[in-house]
């Protein structure tokens, strides 16, 4: 097989205002068996994706937040967050999801999967991309 | 990278993204709603003249302005104005694309 | 060289099916090969065959199963989406009890699988969405 490719898949817009957030999520998943090397990046609304708390319940759709706390195991460790949409939105680190996965190479140890960057350091890890996919 | 954008700047953050993303030697195509950002005098005319001078090259879908009954003497100077088969050139010839939905 | 493109929303609604389908074709005109046309999200929706456009206007659906009968074009519909808006073969028809099929002449059925593969495979993939 050739080398994995690497794979970014972009996203900018809010959860369930619209199908995108969690229909991406869903290529993700499938795509991990595919063994690429896997990026996400959540930037603009895309954060909001991210955010702790969601209940669904009233409005009567299924709440898919749980899932992004599946990726680790998916092997999808490289959770790129966007400094500068979170300060827009008055969002912190604390205001998400703690996404964690266990390092293998480290003796199993568990790790943080958010990485904080900011918007020319987001550029240049697209720019370091083989595919990048948008929802 | 070639990104492409296809909403109205004045609509969605689209291409006010896109080109914070954009390194530079990069090329961004507007098509679709997205070539009314490459009118001159809109209010985010600036924000692609000032690209334009940070080295990203910036082309136009002359099918869409037609289609919208833009004139190609509207488009921002230093824009090129392209087609289908230069879509597919530009495509080819950048090593990946990014489509800014 | 070898392109992809996938195409995120329906036909009519949103541009995109245009844009797509213009790319696609003048990428083939000017001797590129199209590995494959992926359709996700309401993107499924070009591959039912009971639209019944305005006669004066292109039909986005009957201009896809010709590029596919003409260029051999592997057009795809992801299955979970094509599920989810009611796009169906015969055979998922029957799987999932329905009374009825639609899927378009050209048009086959498949897992997202299908979409990274024609990343993995594929020189570049363009996104038309919205």
């Amino acid at each position: 097989m050739s080398d994995a490719k690497r794979f970014l898949y972009v996203n900018r817009k809010a959860p369930y205002g619209t199908i995108y957030a969690l229909e991406s999520l869903e290529v993700v998943l499938i795509g991990a068996a595919f063994e690429q090397d896997v990026s996400l990046a959540f930037l603009d609304d895309g954060v909001y994706q991210l955010t702790k708390g969601q209940q669904t319940d009233e409005l009567g759709v299924k709440n898919f937040s749980p899932t992004y706390k599946a990726l680790g195991d998916y092997d999808v460790n490289k959770i790129y967050v966007e400094k500068e949409s979170l300060e827009e939105r008055g969002l912190t680190l604390d205001d998400l999801l703690p996404l964690t996965y266990e390092d293998e190479d480290d003796d199993w140890a568990e790790k943080d999967s958010i990485r904080l960057v900011s918007a020319a350091e987001l550029a240049e890890i697209m720019e370091a991309q083989d595919v990048v996919l948008s929802f | 990278m070639l990104h492409i954008v296809n909403k109205s700047p004045l609509e969605r953050n689209a291409l006010e993204s896109c080109i914070k993303h954009a390194v530079k030697g990069s090329a961004v195509l507007l098509i679709e709603d997205g070539v009314y950002g490459a009118m001159q005098g809109t209010s985010k005319a600036s924000m692609v003249e000032t690209a334009m001078k940070e080295d990203i090259s910036f082309y136009v879908m002359g099918a869409d302005l037609k289609a919208r009954g833009i004139d190609e003497a509207r488009v921002i100077d230093g824009m090129t104005v392209t087609d289908y088969n230069g879509f597919v050139d530009l495509v080819a010839e950048y090593d990946k694309t990014q489509s800014w939905l | 060289m070898k392109f992809s493109v996938l195409v995120s929303e329906g036909p009519y609604t949103h541009e995109a099916a245009d844009s797509a389908y213009n790319f696609t074709k003048a990428a083939l005109e000017k001797g590129h090969e199209i590995f494959r046309v992926f359709f996700y999200h309401d993107g499924v929706n070009n591959g039912t065959r009971l639209t019944t456009p305005p006669q004066d206007d292109r039909n986005i659906v009957n201009r896809w199963s010709e590029l596919a009968q003409e260029h051999g074009v592997d057009l795809v519909l992801c299955v979970a989406a094509a599920q989810r808006r009611g796009i169906a073969d015969p055979d998922e028809a029957k799987r999932n009890g329905k009374d009825a099929d639609n899927i378009a002449p050209g048009f086959r059925i498949s897992g997202l699988g299908q979409l990274i593969e024609a990343g993995i495979e594929s020189d570049r993939l363009v996104t038309f969405g919205d």
